[in-house]
């Protein structure tokens, strides 16, 4: 499946699991698909393809809001979390922290709207958890 | 040094092109055509293996069916030295002696060949885990590719959309707020659905006291027991 396609099939979709998904394309050297779901506005997922799988990225929070002091024990918490957390994992790309998933290439539409569901509300569900260690 | 270690320091260097500085100064371009050279090697060298194979196969059924003669014309010899001819069973063992040249020839050739088997077999093996190799490394380096430039791409529009890049806990907030206003429209929605029905009547009634006269509650029975002993 690629990008376009992808867009197209989840344009068609009006809702998925009750759950209204807008999507929108980003321009740019690799083709990046801009997912929000239902409220969640503030947390977009993107989605790229690849040769080998489908990248499912949440942007959680830059290095600048992390509470210096205590970047360590949240490190460790992530490390921590990233078992627990239902199909998704936390990473970091350049100064952002990220949770994200990886799909097979040959995935479904609707493993992928479940993905993206599952990723965002898990977004939600870490910068509450992480709150703490936030400035 | 591993591929990870040298993605790693690729990355913690801020390098854009990852492919370049890790598999090629060309970047995995000539990386996967060098993976295509090797399949097609390997290709060729699984054809290879299954001709030599095959003439492997054929030249043990000559060894075999060689031995077979020998072992008929032994048994002719035995028959023609039982009838005393003597010159016709010096003839069969010239023959035979002809088939054992022939025999230790045709050994030579099949373990010539069982020698080239396992060499093929073994390179095959090798080209075959060198590949896999070559392609979980393609992989990660160009995930990492994909992944930054990506993220080059998000960051790119985030800064043309002019879309101000808010704290996560704010956007948590507004999340929140987002979601309790849907939750409170939905209850607003219920209630007013409930206040136009009978049921808003009734509880309204209820609640003053009006038209209660079914209550079956514990109490209530309590209440009339204790009434009637009285």
């Amino acid at each position: 499946m690629n990008i376009e396609d992808l867009a197209m099939r989840i344009s068609d979709l009006s809702s998925f699991d009750g759950y209204q998904l807008d999507c929108q394309p980003i321009p740019g050297e690799v083709e990046v698909l801009q997912i929000t779901v239902g409220d969640f506005d503030e947390l977009p997922t993107y989605v790229s393809v690849s040769d080998t799988q489908i990248l499912c990225i949440t942007y959680l929070f830059t290095e600048d809001e992390v509470n210096a002091e205590r970047r360590t024990e949240m490190l460790e918490e992530m490390l921590e979390l990233n078992i627990p957390i239902p199909l998704s994992s936390f990473s970091k790309i350049g100064d952002r922290y990220v949770i994200f998933g990886a799909l097979s290439n040959n995935s479904g539409i609707e493993d992928i709207c479940h993905e993206i569901i599952t990723l965002t509300e898990n977004a939600a569900e870490s910068i509450s958890a992480l709150e703490d260690f936030l400035s | 040094m591993s591929v990870l270690r040298k993605i790693m320091t690729a990355v913690r260097g801020g390098a854009r092109e990852v492919g370049e500085l890790i598999v090629d100064a060309n970047g995995t371009r000539i990386f996967e055509q060098e993976i295509q050279d090797a399949e097609t090697h390997l290709r060729k060298a699984k054809q290879d293996l299954t001709d030599v194979m095959a003439k492997q196969m054929q030249a043990g059924r000559k060894v075999e069916s060689l031995k077979k003669d020998i072992g008929e014309h032994e048994g002719f010899t035995v028959q023609a030295l039982e009838k005393g001819n003597e010159e016709l069973a010096l003839e069969i063992a010239e023959k035979i002696a002809q088939l054992e040249a022939d025999l230790v020839e045709q050994e030579e050739v099949h373990k010539s060949f069982s020698g080239h088997v396992v060499r093929l077999k073994d390179l095959v093996k090798k080209t075959e885990r060198q590949l896999k190799e070559y392609q979980r490394q393609l992989s990660m380096v160009k995930t990492t590719e994909s992944v930054q430039k990506a993220s080059a791409a998000i960051t790119d529009n985030f800064a043309s959309s002019n879309s101000k890049i808010i704290s996560a806990k704010d956007s948590l907030e507004r999340i929140k707020e987002r979601q309790q206003n849907t939750f409170d429209r939905l209850a607003a929605a219920e209630q007013l659905e409930g206040e136009n029905s009978d049921k808003g009547l009734d509880e309204k009634m209820k609640a003053a006291g009006i038209g209660g006269g079914d209550d079956k509650s514990a109490n209530a029975v309590l209440d009339r027991i204790k009434a009637k002993q009285a």
